[in-house]
């Protein structure tokens, strides 16, 4: 055989582009082009950047992840089909039988948080029946978890519109909004990594904690009636919001998901469930990675609300509670960082700090707006 | 290596250690804690009610009240910045020589003992070998330098992705860049002032133009973060700087004026925009500058930034009504305020000075009873001190507009003794006219002994008794209760009953008195009707309800803490806008860091450093691999590679 030292070069990744990779960038630069002449009037100089941007960033994302395509595609499919269906009217919720049973937003949430919990439930069945089918059923239900999620908050933005044009906005601005969105990323980050590490036993780790989001949801929706849409107060009338909340949620939901691993982890070094979890490299190797993502976009994410912060409150750093604890986050993880990447420590003291790591954490998420009070209230339990 | 022996060499040892590293940065974690669960920067009153005078002195001496900008906050801060620049000038020679070296000089022995090397017998054919390598690195993207070996062999040293190094570089340079950028921001140029005694903050509050030298800044001052209030129609050239329990003044270098101040609301109350329109006016300008200042949108004008940050009164004018509690008469006076000024109530001893306070026109309350109801605009409100001869205060609030309550609409007096307490409230039914006059004058003949008797009589006529004896013995019964309600509301009545009746029977005569005063209460108010030339109340379960609630707020008004009771009638409303101006010339550091920041994160963490070494002998190429990083990528990337290369070459 004369194989060439050519047939194992590294392609670049336009070079690994096929044509459905093309139509699907083009599908959306088009549906950039036309929100852009729908609505650019609207848009300020910074929010047009955003939606080209975003046209990009999907795009990228979609010719490294084709599953990501797929949903993409999907949840722009079923947005559209629901806002078609709304023709304008608030009052169609309840009756148009597409919005009242599988698209609305509320209705759509509801669907998120009933196949994230049968999804829990399905992988907890295949990890002990140790099937890959089963396995390969809850990841469906997952994405489908995802899928209607990603649909429920297009169309809750579009009827943040309909209730008055001043009124409408980016569904991520108060504590039930950023839940449903962090339960979206994290699961979106299990996707990938069980994808690419084959490891759906870790579903019903990771969905433990998003099932955790899901509860709180429930509990806001029906005790607090949390899910009735607000309007803005005037510090969150910001482009900023846009891409510091997104940000940030990238990284609790990475955080979370290394903690949920180091729970696995944890166990399998002690011989708890070993036999069904995936090696103890690729554990200990999921959660660096996820911490090591969750650590970049918690950078951004803080550098973001400290510009912000000079827009708003008058200085980039006022050592406010939720600055304060987002620092303590950064910290956290990056004394995490030092020891793995340079002492190169590995084994059950990570796990264990990546676990801890998690209460504090939630703590900058939650306890936060539930204890502490500062200039970031805007999620007041 | 040798020891380290002196004790400088041990401490710089130690300072650009890992672990010293690691320490410092729990450490300013730990202590961040501290400032997030203490309130910061509150007055210092507040916190000495609530450690008590010894603990309030102790954390004053270790700075909690303003814990990030106390000196040991700062020092420590001071050694992260020591001990990453040591970090960084130890580290940085070897990871530019990492970063540039091919490590062509390594040794086949050592490449033997690597734990990623394979060897790829018999290569064949032998000419191209090193040929097919090269192209091979060249499309996987490695660099690579040819080294012939004295053996006659040759070493290909290949190298790809050091630029992560950089990231190292990157992401430390970027801490010290940013901690640079607050020192410059921060208050320490202050702080040596204030120590050498050039400086000193005023805890006294006057007008501005009285402010001592000493307690001044300069036009000069690098970086501050100043407040300006200005009522509408007002402008100023200074700006005050909260420090511990007093203020510094700094002077700007132009005047602010505020033209207007606005704030929209959406349809459900809530607060949509606070705008101000603000005229810079600057000798250096031609015309003064004039614009909208909004929240998200500062103006900065020669390198200041005035923000929105908040509102507040700007000394609004007040109508009041004032009824006198302590007669039984529906007549009122009319009263005069304006906030942040004084007025006076009564006369002699029982002299009052009212100190008004504060005046909110829009005021979103949630009114449902579970709190799970949408919060509604309820309306203006004032608050009020009413302060006697001797200095003690009572805090009133009051709102001018009836509240719906449950469906029922009541004008609500709030009292209470301290700044601590809750608000107690009085609650008034506003009656079918939806005023307070129509309970006064209730309330006026419900007080008023003239009219027992007539009540009492008309209570007689609809008991329908023939017996005369008993008639009597009941109307002087309803007097008795009238007038025992009049003296101390139901306490007294209570007594009264407990004075006259067997235990055994009380509860029945409680219910027999109660249903009497209701009847009393009904007769009783349209006697106040007709004497305004009103309609006779009907008997419906709805007036029933508002009957009974006049005679609770009567009998609540005993514990009022007053005989004045203030309504709201009109307001002339004058706003302030609050303003926070910032001149932060650290601002571009911290920018520049935080880029530097994110760009050094991406490249340690994405970019992967790999090195290949292959050894080219006669019967024989060695491929041996390493990584700065090892983990599961570069295991299979090993394998891969080795597979590549013996395919391409056997």
């Amino acid at each position: 055989m004369n194989t060439n030292a050519l047939d194992f070069q590294t392609k670049s990744i336009w070079q690994t582009l096929r044509v459905a990779d093309w139509i699907y960038a083009l599908i959306l630069m088009a549906g950039a082009i036309f929100a852009f002449q729908k609505y650019s009037q609207y848009m300020d100089a910074y929010e047009k950047g955003f939606l080209f941007a975003a046209a990009a960033t999907f795009s990228y994302l979609g010719w490294r992840w084709k599953a990501i395509a797929k949903l993409v595609l999907g949840v722009g499919a079923l947005s559209l089909l629901a806002i078609s269906q709304y023709q304008g009217d608030l009052g169609r919720t309840s009756q148009a039988f597409l919005l009242k049973f599988f698209l609305g937003s509320q209705t759509a949430i509801m669907w998120m948080n009933v196949l994230f919990v049968l999804a829990m439930l399905t992988y907890w069945f295949a990890m002990f029946r140790r099937s890959m089918f089963v396995g390969k059923v809850a990841s469906s239900l997952t994405w489908a978890a995802v899928l209607f999620g990603f649909v429920g908050l297009m169309v809750r933005w579009y009827e943040s519109y309909l209730i008055a044009p001043d009124v409408g906005h980016i569904p991520i601005s108060n504590l039930y909004e950023v839940f449903i969105l962090f339960c979206l990323i994290t699961a979106s980050l299990y996707l990938y990594y069980e994808q690419q590490f084959k490891a759906s036993q870790l579903g019903g780790f990771v969905l433990l904690i998003i099932n955790a989001g899901v509860g709180f949801i429930l509990w806001y929706t029906f005790d607090r009636n949390a899910h009735e849409i607000q309007p803005l107060v005037p510090a969150l009338q910001s482009y900023w919001m846009k891409i510091h909340v997104p940000a940030n949620f990238i990284g609790y939901g990475a955080f979370s998901m290394a903690a949920m691993v180091a729970a696995a982890y944890l166990l399998a070094q002690k011989g708890v469930m070993a036999k069904y979890l995936p090696g103890l490299d690729v554990l200990d190797d999921v959660i660096y990675k996820s911490i090591a993502v969750g650590f970049a976009f918690f950078t951004i994410a803080t550098i973001l609300g400290a510009m912000w912060a000079a827009e708003a409150w008058g200085g980039y750093w006022s050592w406010d509670p939720k600055e304060t604890w987002a620092l303590i986050v950064w910290l956290n993880y990056a004394a995490w960082l030092h020891l793995r990447m340079v002492k190169g420590l590995r084994g059950p003291v990570l796990a264990w700090w990546a676990l801890v790591g998690l209460l504090v954490t939630m703590f900058a998420f939650l306890g936060v707006n539930m204890f502490l009070s500062g200039l970031h209230s805007y999620g007041t339990l | 290596m040798k020891p380290p022996i002196t004790f400088s060499q041990r401490l710089y040892e130690l300072l650009s250690s890992m672990r010293f590293a690691v320490s410092l940065l729990t450490i300013i974690a730990i202590a961040s804690i501290i400032g997030t669960v203490l309130k910061q920067n509150e007055p210092y009153e507040n916190y000495i009610i609530k450690f008590g005078q010894f603990w309030f002195e102790m954390f004053n001496k270790l700075g909690l009240y303003d814990v990030y900008h106390s000196s040991w906050f700062l020092l420590i801060l001071l050694f992260l910045v020591i001990s990453t620049s040591l970090c960084i000038w130890r580290n940085t020679p070897n990871m530019l020589r990492e970063w540039r070296t091919f490590k062509e000089h390594a040794q086949e022995k050592s490449l033997r003992a690597f734990s990623h090397q394979s060897s790829i017998a018999n290569p064949n054919p032998s000419g191209d070998v090193q040929q097919k390598i090269s192209q091979y690195l060249i499309g996987q993207g490695y660099a690579f330098k040819v080294q012939p070996q004295e053996s006659g062999d040759t070493l290909i040293a290949a190298k790809m992705g050091t630029h992560q190094r950089l990231g190292y570089i990157l992401t430390h340079a970027a801490i010290v860049i940013i901690c640079f950028g607050g020192l410059l921001d921060g208050n320490l140029p202050f702080k040596v002032q204030e120590l050498l005694g050039n400086k000193r903050i005023e805890v006294l509050d006057i007008p501005a133009s009285q402010v001592p030298e000493i307690s001044r800044l300069k036009e000069s001052n690098l970086s501050y973060r100043a407040n300006m209030t200005l009522p509408e129609g007002a402008s100023s050239n200074v700006a005050f700087l909260r420090v511990r329990d007093g203020y510094l003044l700094q002077e700007l270098p132009f005047r602010v004026a505020l033209l207007d101040f606005r704030i929209q609301h959406y349809p459900t109350g809530q607060p949509k925009s606070f705008e101000s329109d603000v005229e810079i006016i600057d000798p250096e300008l031609k015309a003064p500058l004039r614009q909208t200042i909004r929240v998200n949108h500062p103006l900065i004008y020669k390198g200041v930034a005035i923000y929105q940050s908040d509102f507040q009164d700007g000394g609004s004018g007040l109508d009041f009504k004032v009824w006198n509690l302590s007669q039984a008469e529906a007549s009122s006076v009319d009263l005069k305020g304006q906030v942040f000024k004084k007025g006076t109530l009564g006369e002699g001893a029982g002299k009052l000075t009212v100190e008004f306070n504060e005046f909110r026109k829009f005021n979103i309350i949630n009114l449902s009873p579970d709190g799970k109801g949408k919060p509604q605009n309820v309306g203006p409100n004032t608050t009020y001190k009413l302060r006697n001869a001797s200095g003690q205060a009572r805090e009133f609030v009051t709102y001018m507009q009836p509240l719906n309550i449950d469906g029922k609409a009541y004008f609500v007096f709030g009292v209470r003794d301290t700044v601590q307490d809750d608000f107690k409230y009085l609650r008034i039914p506003a009656g079918p006219d939806m005023e307070l006059e129509g309970f006064m004058r209730f309330r006026a003949v419900m007080l008023n002994p003239e009219y027992y008797p007539q009540i009492a009589r008309r209570l007689g006529d609809a008991a329908m008794t023939k017996d005369s004896q008993l008639r009597q013995q009941f109307e002087q019964g309803a007097q008795q209760l009238l007038k025992a309600f009049a003296e101390g509301g139901y306490t007294k009545l209570a007594k009264t009953i407990e004075a006259a009746v067997p235990e055994a029977q009380r509860d029945k005569a409680a219910e027999a008195y109660v249903k009497m005063l209701h009847a009393a209460a009904y007769t009783a108010y349209n006697i106040s009707q007709k004497q305004a030339g009103k309609r006779e109340l009907a008997t419906t379960q709805e007036n029933q309800i508002m009957l009974q609630d006049s005679l609770n707020a009567m009998n609540d008004m005993m514990f009022y803490g007053t005989p004045y009771l203030l309504q709201l009638r009109d307001f002339q409303q004058l706003e302030a806008s609050g303003f926070q101006l910032t001149k932060s010339p650290g601002q571009f550091w911290v920018y520049l860091g935080s880029v530097l920041l994110v760009l050094g994160v991406f490249a340690m963490f994405y970019i992967r450093e790999r090195r290949l070494w292959l050894l080219i002998k006669a019967n024989e190429v060695l491929v041996a691999m390493s990584s700065n990083r090892k983990n599961m990528d570069f295991e299979r990337e090993f394998n891969r590679t080795q597979q590549q290369l013996r395919q391409l070459l056997t």
